[in-house]
């Protein structure tokens, strides 16, 4: 291979720099997805980012995007453009995306040895743009958690710092992207399960508006919360993935008929991105600065808030006056809706059945034994905010306060504000097992993220510096619909950070995650269990 | 607001369908305590006049033509199950602990 093209040097490349190299036939698409399952296989002892990694299967889903970039390089340049921007590229799946005949076990016991038996829509509309599909990422069970440790399968290592979390639920997803393992991947947001990830593993991730993308074929958590959204290294290559995916199906009945715009695959170059920051119009939500965040977080938020004031954008102090009843309503609604769809893992249809007797020793020992923790704390909590007598006190009082904090960003975006800016995350990524003796205090790692899901809003979150050697992320929060406004305010804070120092950095501790003597991520977690 | 004993704490456990251990129930117990008392916080607001949100997108009525469409092949949707019998999928009696109601006798 030509200088630039050997395998360390191809996998630290953005996605559409990956794509220019396979139109101009630099490389295959099977060179570029052999360097990758190298990466992630070398890897996966220290990171446990893959729940399932399909060497096979995606070879030879490269060897189909090859024999159709050799067609299109015969039919001339025009067939050649026509590609998506994602043909031929590896993309990672949360463990919660049905590929047919594959496993979806959502990060479970109960769903151990399920295999599909069809394709999601976005497996198809990635199939159809010919994106090649690595495998299946680790995740909170059902994807309920912040640190991706309520896996049945262990935690997964956050490649910045291996005995940290990498956020979750979409961790495994997150620390992949981070760890060079794939360009691109797939996560779901119900509270944050992908923007406080991407901001503790460094990267973009993006929670479309609610309806945006159909969720047929994806494990359901919260139905009237769940979206599915893109992770990659930019923000360039995370709206050509939002792109591939979404879009009116008539198999979720909640997405949207609203047209996808197509300048998602052009976002603008850094001087036509920073130049688009003059006049912007930027709330800064006074709430969102809580009791409890990191100063290293407030300080690297606030420097890109001037930053981006700096650029002309105008930034006004504004409230969302009901934020702080955002985690309680949310902790209502979510187990709530959680405890109905999850009424189907029952042993009957799919999974493994326990217990012998009659059907209600079935369900009592399959879902007894079937379910993690974290997963039986979250059913039993919308069970009883459910239940005769508690329905009105709870899950009815929790939609109107629900009703309250959307009004909060109605009345904003109704004063014409261009986005809100925010922190991801009140910290940085912490220590595995820090959380988990206190269900409350995981909780809060999503009181910056979930108000967006209670509206039905699109966020982002952007890589905005380190504190304390660890990745800090920016939020962005937008009207319904306008992901594109969103990923070209990143494209503008890309453009206007570039020669940060912290742009140039990279995980810290992916020399320690390739060497095959590092301890895994439950050895890790264990250890420190036994210093605390 | 409301504090659950250990006796709600049952109750809620089967009406989930959740066979939970004793020391599983006696964790619960706590741990849902707390989080319910985070949820006191919302009786400060006055909601009587504000009406619930369900649905924050607006979609209303989505309409198709009523078509028969291809479905899954039995095969396909039995081969995830723990136990089929020919085209079915073969469960626990669920009347019951008596096997013989649970058949539903044969009436003679």
């Amino acid at each position: 291979m030509t200088a630039g093209t050997e395998p360390h040097a191809l996998v630290r490349l953005a996605g559409h720099e990956q794509a220019a190299l396979l139109r101009t036939g630099v490389v295959s698409s099977r060179d570029l997805t052999g360097a990758h399952l190298d990466v992630a296989q070398r890897q996966n002892r220290a990171l446990n980012a893959w729940l399932k990694i399909d060497p096979e299967g995606a070879l030879a889903q490269a060897a189909n995007a090859d024999t159709v970039i050799a067609g299109a390089r015969a039919a001339g340049a025009t067939a050649l453009e026509a590609l998506h921007p994602l043909h031929g590229l590896p993309v990672a799946l949360k463990d919660l995306v049905s590929v047919k005949g594959g496993q979806a076990t959502s990060g479970s016991r109960i769903l151990e040895g399920y295999l599909a038996p069809y394709d999601a829509h976005i497996t198809e509309r990635l199939r159809t743009a010919g994106a090649v599909i690595l495998g299946k990422t680790n995740m909170d069970e059902f994807a309920m958690g912040s640190s991706t440790e309520h896996s049945a399968f262990g935690p997964t290592a956050n490649p910045w710092a291996l005995d940290r979390v990498p956020g979750g639920s979409s961790g495994g997803s997150s620390a992949a992207v981070a760890a060079f393992h794939a360009p691109f991947a797939i996560g779901t947001d119900t509270g944050g399960s992908i923007r406080q990830p991407a901001a503790l593993c460094g990267i973009v991730g993006l929670k479309p508006t609610y309806g945006r993308v159909s969720r047929y074929g994806i494990v359901a958590f919260a139905s009237s919360l769940d979206q599915i959204g893109p992770f990659a290294r930019n923000a360039r290559d995370a709206a050509a993935l939002l792109h591939a995916v979404a879009g009116r199906d008539d198999r979720d009945s909640n997405s949207a008929p609203v047209p996808v715009p197509d300048g998602l695959l052009r976002l603008p170059a850094d001087d036509e991105a920073a130049a688009a920051l003059r006049g912007k119009r930027l709330g800064l939500p006074r709430e969102y600065f809580v009791a409890g965040m990191e100063p290293g977080v407030e300080a690297r938020v606030r420097e890109a808030v001037a930053a981006l004031e700096a650029a002309g954008a105008i930034v006004e102090d504004v409230s969302l006056p009901h934020t702080e009843y955002g985690l309680a309503t949310y902790y209502i609604v979510a187990p709530a809706e959680a405890s109905a769809n999850l009424a189907r893992y029952d042993g009957i249809r799919y999974g493994p059945r326990l217990g012998d007797g009659d059907v209600m020793t079935t369900y009592l020992e399959t879902r007894g034994r079937g379910f993690g923790a974290e997963v039986k704390r979250r059913i039993m909590l919308g069970t009883y905010a459910l239940s005769a007598g508690y329905y009105d006190a709870y899950y009815l009082k929790a939609q109107k306060v629900r009703t309250l904090i959307k009004g909060d960003f109605d009345a904003l975006f109704g004063q014409g504000f261009d986005a809100l800016v925010a922190p991801t995350s009140p910290t940085v990524a912490f220590r595995l097992g820090e959380k988990m003796a206190d269900p409350v205090s995981m909780y809060l790692s999503d009181a910056c993220t979930l108000p967006a899901n209670m509206a039905g809003l699109p966020g982002v979150s952007i890589p905005c510096g380190l504190s304390e050697g660890l990745p800090v992320g920016l939020q962005l929060i937008g009207a319904p619909w306008s992901e594109l406004e969103l990923f070209r305010l990143a494209r503008g804070y890309e453009a206007i950070t570039a020669s940060a120092p912290w742009r140039a950095m990279e995980p810290t501790e992916l020399m320690l995650a390739d060497d095959p003597a590092t301890p895994t991520p439950v050895e890790r977690a264990a250890a420190l269990a036994g210093t605390h | 607001m409301a504090t659950l004993s250990r006796a709600d704490v049952e109750h809620v456990a089967h009406l989930a369908r959740l066979g939970l251990t004793d020391a599983e129930l006696g964790r619960l117990e706590g741990e849902l305590n707390h989080i319910l008392d985070q949820y006191a916080v919302l009786a400060r607001l006055d909601t009587d006049a504000i009406p619930p949100t369900a649905q924050t997108i607006e979609l209303e009525n989505i309409l198709r033509d009523d078509v028969v469409g291809p479905s899954l092949p039995v095969e396909a949707v039995l081969a995830n199950a723990a136990a089929t019998d020919g085209p079915f999928i073969a469960v626990p009696p669920i009347l019951g602990g008596d096997e013989g109601t649970a058949q539903g006798a044969e009436p003679g």
